[in-house]
């Protein structure tokens, strides 16, 4: 057991001038431009609280970096700790400060019980570009497991440390990491609206729309390059595409009535969506590009939420039509409705796993709105968050954690869990209210 | 033929408004920019009025709705309350509202050009989604008990907020039930 808390200010971070360029502010005047850049500067507190029974004991030297400042082993060793899969082992102790494999005094790090050991170096090149080296070792085996190299401009840095502990992750799990993603929320502060996207660490918050009306629902597309949102700068709820790079957007839906609840298919051509245009809210599907509008469930409920199995043939949602609010399933191409959950009288926001296998979702337990984790195979339900306003579980790219977002007071703050229940986080961001997380595709 | 010219007018003082409360507000996007609504914002501006006479339209078409309005806003009149308020997870519409539905019935019968927005909300309980659709129906409910009573669908329009401007930390009952309701708001308001 361990507990790690550490706070990441970006205010008296230098590394504010590194910004990928996609990202600097290109800020086009407007009404109120004080206030958004105040909402850039928001970062993420990140709390871990219980680990998982098996951690992988890892040290990792600090590299070899000269003037660069961004502490590049804090970050891979900051990651790996929050997959809740290593001990990251304290390193101030060993004199000896390896930065290549060749250089490793084995018995110094096995006397720290150290099970695996990770060396590394970034040399400045010409033209402001960095070379990263990096080299993973076995102490017992006393050999490298792997070695990589980055050449990258300076902006790249945070993301190839998250590569890097992705790498570190695979090669001692046998499974994808998490570290080289992203996530986006909404942030309530002021009275004003942020749709952010934030590095999975939280670091580094980007704003992508800011209003004075709610914006709600946000969902990545599946390439991570556009994020599908609800906004009622219109007075209602209209539904926008919004390209991450250039910041271009079109209406994807704006028909009579509520437009809602976007859901990207695995391809990423359609969308499922929720609109009232006839009557009340159903499930129709669209053409990522507006066009080929399709009722897809008829029912005289509430059907809404909707969201795709991974392999693209149903279509999952929430519905009322049996009388209490519970997760039904069509076919992606329509047809009869099938319900799925059966424990409880109250299943919302369904949410899969990349590999199909769990659906997350959202239950009434007494009164309390927690996350639980229905095992689709098996049927056999876990209820894994313990708040009481809990909302919108996503997985993480590797299906080992689910954000959502929990209710401390009246603000809302952002959460995730390991889906075996065993590590949790809580991820505060100062002074807003943090609502609708969601977790988006691994960066390439 | 003046009432013509005077629509014109006022429909330039509300893009007027339009503009105005964008810029209140700040519906925009940072860096990226939310592209057709700035060109809307920036194409609408050169249209504005900008001489004297646009002024004293704009004047007189609030006096007239003022007066049109008196009705609407006297707090002895049923007229000013505004807001009908719903069970849990429930649209019907309760008998207690009755008076209510039906006095705000007969002003739009009697004013054919008056419309009304049906605002529905929710309390902050549930998932964004399923609130916004429930808040829909609760909007929907309360229109069909003003169609049920002679109002067209063309004075009324529904809109759904769902629990995103509902109070927050509620921790009874009687604060909740506050947020379940619809407001019902008039386009002159």
């Amino acid at each position: 057991m361990f507990e790690v808390e550490f706070a990441l200010n970006i205010y008296t971070n230098p590394k504010k001038d590194i910004k990928p360029l996609m990202y600097r502010l290109k800020l086009t005047i407007w009404c109120s431009l004080l206030l958004v850049s105040s909402w850039a500067n928001a970062a993420l507190e990140i709390e871990i609280s219980g680990g998982g029974a098996q951690q992988v004991p890892i040290a990792i030297v600090p590299f070899a970096q000269g003037d660069v400042q961004e502490n590049i082993a804090n970050i891979i060793g900051a990651d790996l700790r929050r997959s809740g899969m290593f001990r990251v082992l304290e390193t101030g102790g060993i004199v000896s400060r390896p930065t290549d494999v060749t250089q490793i005094k084995y018995a110094e790090w096995a006397a720290l019980q150290a099970q695996a050991i990770a060396v590394g170096r970034i040399e400045v090149l010409p033209g402001n570009r960095l070379k990263v080296s990096f080299k993973l070792a076995d102490v017992l085996k006393q050999n490298q497991l792997v070695g990589m190299e980055y050449n990258i401009a300076p902006n790249q840095l945070r993301l190839t440390a998250h590569k890097i502990a992705d790498v570190i992750y695979e090669k001692l799990t046998g499974e994808i990491g998490n570290a080289a993603s992203r996530i986006a929320y909404i942030n309530k502060a002021k009275g004003h609206y942020a749709l952010q996207v934030a590095d999975a660490d939280g670091e580094n918050p980007q704003t992508v729309v800011y209003s004075g009306e709610p914006i709600i629902s946000p969902s990545w597309s599946p390439d991570g390059t556009k994020i599908a949102y609800v906004s009622f700068e219109k007075k209602k709820p209209i539904i926008y595409i919004q390209s991450l790079m250039t910041g271009q957007r079109i209406v994807l839906a704006n028909f009579k009535g509520n437009n809602s609840a976007p859901s990207w298919s695995p391809d990423g051509n359609k969308l499922a969506i929720v609109l009232t245009y006839a009557a009340n809210s159903q499930v129709y599907t669209i053409n990522a590009d507006g066009t080929a509008l399709k009722l897809l469930t008829k029912s005289n409920a509430i059907d809404t939420e909707p969201t795709w199995s991974p392999d693209a043939k149903w279509i999952y949602f929430s519905s009322d039509r049996g009388g209490s609010p519970q997760i039904y399933k069509v076919s992606a191409l329509g047809g009869e409705a099938q319900r799925v959950t059966f424990e409880g009288n109250y299943n919302l926001s369904p949410h899969f796993s990349p590999d199909g296998k769990l659906l997350a979702m959202i239950r009434n337990d007494g009164g309390k709105f927690r996350v639980a984790l229905q095992d689709l195979t098996s049927g056999q339900v876990q209820l894994l968050s313990e708040g009481a306003q809990d909302e919108s579980p996503s997985f993480a790219p590797n299906g080992r954690m689910i954000l959502y977002a929990t209710r401390i007071g009246v603000r809302g703050t952002l959460a995730a869990v390991s889906s075996d229940g065993r590590v949790k986080q809580r991820l505060s961001e100062s002074g807003g209210d943090v609502r609708e997380p969601t977790w988006g595709p691994l960066l390439n | 033929m003046n009432k013509i010219m005077l629509n014109k007018k006022l429909l330039g003082s509300l893009m007027l408004a339009l503009v105005l409360t964008a810029c209140k507000s700040a519906p925009m996007a940072e860096k990226p920019a939310a592209v057709e609504d700035r060109t809307a914002a920036t194409q609408s501006a050169p249209k504005l009025p900008a001489n004297g006479a646009d002024t004293s339209a704009i004047k007189e078409v609030v006096i007239n709705s003022n007066n049109s309005n008196s009705a609407l806003k006297d707090p002895s009149n049923i007229l000013s309350k505004r807001n009908i308020y719903f069970d849990f997870d429930s649209d019907a519409v309760k008998a207690e509202f009755r008076p209510l539905i039906e006095a705000h019935a007969k002003y739009l019968l009697a004013h054919a050009d008056a419309k009304v927005s049906l605002q529905g909300n929710a309390d902050e309980r549930g998932t964004r989604e399923y609130n916004l659709a429930l808040g829909q129906r609760r909007s929907v409910a309360v229109k069909k008990s003003l169609n049920l009573l002679g109002v067209q669908d063309k004075q009324i329009e529904t809109v759904s907020y769902g629990k995103e401007k509902a109070t927050v930390g509620c921790t009874n009952d009687a604060c909740y039930k506050l947020n379940r309701r619809v407001d019902i708001a008039y386009e002159s308001d």
